[in-house]
């Protein structure tokens, strides 16, 4: 391709209008209390991955229902399981089941494993 | 001191001035109620129902109009000027009558934030901007042709509140939970729509105000996003287009909206201040009326038998605002006995 000396970036704006909110859907039927995260960060700061990694559940329950599902999968693979942001979350969500249940979700919501 | 019954004006015949008028007749003095609006009620009378109990605003109103009903009012009537006396205070009234007394209480209340001040998102020029106001009023009366029936529902909180450039700095307080009330309420009413609540902080301080928030995420799902809305257009259809920052992410974020509700803020009451200047009661600086102490003395002003209830030094909720105009009662009481 011929180089113009500049490219253009995909936007990273998001429309609510058009984004696919199905696997959250799926998710806060089976975890309702995954609704009330007030995106305080407990769950960031006390992830044993975290540091490595980038894993957040609050950025993961955040992406999904911004339609950031790559972004998402990744975060989730890089999950211990050790449980750790179960016992800080102030909300009292079970994150760990919620990590399991969303695992558990193709991207359509659909239960596939 | 005098020995008639002293009389009390009271400026305001909101809650706070209904309340008061009411104790201050209890305790055997002559409150008079002055009040500029048509009728009773002051901005109460302008909602639907109340948070923390969902409470009618008309069940409360009618109790404590039911207790001012011997009390002298005036109704649709302004305050041509005050005049301080060696032992009292003299009111001229735009309905010609000069009224004399021994104390002023003020009620004055406080003014909602002009929301068309903030053209950028669009009040009175798009059909689906309107505030918590016209929305109270839609539920009170279910006419208004803006309301419609919504498939998408957005609040944006904190207009004219905490906004230096709008000239209040201020947090109006009840807000956050009066935005969530009403997504709750909007919820309820069109269970398909969706609804969205743009918020800079959510202060939920009073009682059950958590209950609230926890109740409009996990039972009904309305969705918040932390960001201050930067602007609103138009869609060919007639839509809103909003455009914010979800700072939770980093990511720009727009959605298209049935009908957008402005949390339009609360500020002072430009008339409260004209009357204290006259007066020589000391205005605060978020004009509001200065408290002589703002721990121990929010209710008296800087003169003595010059007594403040309510909104006129500050947001306040509904409960906060009768404690105040008993307890500013109280106050004038003591006032008049120390006098004795």
């Amino acid at each position: 391709m011929m180089d113009f000396g500049f490219k253009l970036s995909p936007s990273s704006a998001v429309n609510l209008d058009t984004v696919d909110r199905a696997r959250y859907d799926r998710l806060v039927q089976l975890v309702p209390d995954a609704r009330t995260c007030i995106d305080c960060g407990s769950c960031s700061a006390t992830c044993t991955a975290a540091p490595w990694s980038g894993m957040s559940v609050r950025k993961v329950l955040l992406g999904l229902q911004r339609g950031r599902d790559d972004e998402v999968d990744a975060m989730l693979s890089k999950c211990m399981l050790c449980g750790k942001c179960t016992m800080v979350c102030p909300r009292g969500i079970n994150t760990r089941q919620l990590i399991l249940t969303l695992c558990r979700l193709d991207r359509k919501g659909e239960v596939v494993r | 001191m005098v020995n008639r019954t002293p009389v009390i004006a009271v400026i305001g015949a909101g809650i706070a001035g209904l309340e008061a008028a009411r104790q201050l007749s209890g305790l055997g003095y002559e409150p008079v109620l002055i009040e500029k609006a048509p009728a009773v009620g002051g901005h109460v009378a302008e909602w639907n129902r109340l948070f923390p109990d969902m409470a009618p605003a008309a069940d409360l109103l009618q109790s404590l109009e039911a207790g001012t009903s011997g009390i002298r009012t005036h109704v649709d009537t302004e305050i041509a000027s005050l005049g301080r006396l060696k032992d009292g205070y003299s009111l001229i009234l735009s309905n010609g009558e000069t009224l004399l007394c021994d104390a002023v209480l003020f009620a004055t209340g406080f003014h909602l934030f002009d929301a068309s001040r903030k053209e950028e998102y669009g009040y009175g020029i798009y059909d689906r901007v309107i505030t918590n106001r016209d929305l109270e009023q839609w539920f009170n009366t279910r006419h208004d042709p803006r309301v419609g029936k919504p498939k998408a529902v957005g609040f944006v909180h904190c207009v004219g509140s905490r906004d230096v450039k709008a000239g209040n700095k201020q947090c109006s307080k009840v807000c956050c939970i009066t935005a969530i009330k009403e997504a709750i309420e909007i919820k309820e009413e069109f269970p398909d729509a969706e609804v969205y609540c743009f918020y800079m902080d959510l202060r939920l301080f009073g009682k059950k105000y958590e209950d609230f928030y926890i109740r409009a995420q996990r039972d009904l799902g309305i969705h918040f996003i932390r960001g201050r809305v930067s602007e609103v257009g138009e869609a060919i259809d007639g839509r809103v287009v909003v455009k914010a920052e979800d700072t939770l992410s980093g990511k720009p974020v727009k959605v298209t909206l049935d009908l957008l509700v402005l949390m339009a803020g609360i500020v002072c009451n430009p008339d409260a201040q004209h009357y204290a200047r006259e007066l020589g009661v000391a205005v605060d600086e978020d004009g509001f009326l200065k408290s002589r102490d703002n721990l121990g003395a929010v209710i008296e002003s800087s003169r003595p038998g010059v007594f403040f209830a309510g909104a006129c030094t500050g947001a306040k909720t509904v409960p906060e605002t009768l404690a105040e105009a008993r307890s500013a009662a109280l106050a004038i009481h003591q006032y008049f006995n120390k006098r004795r």
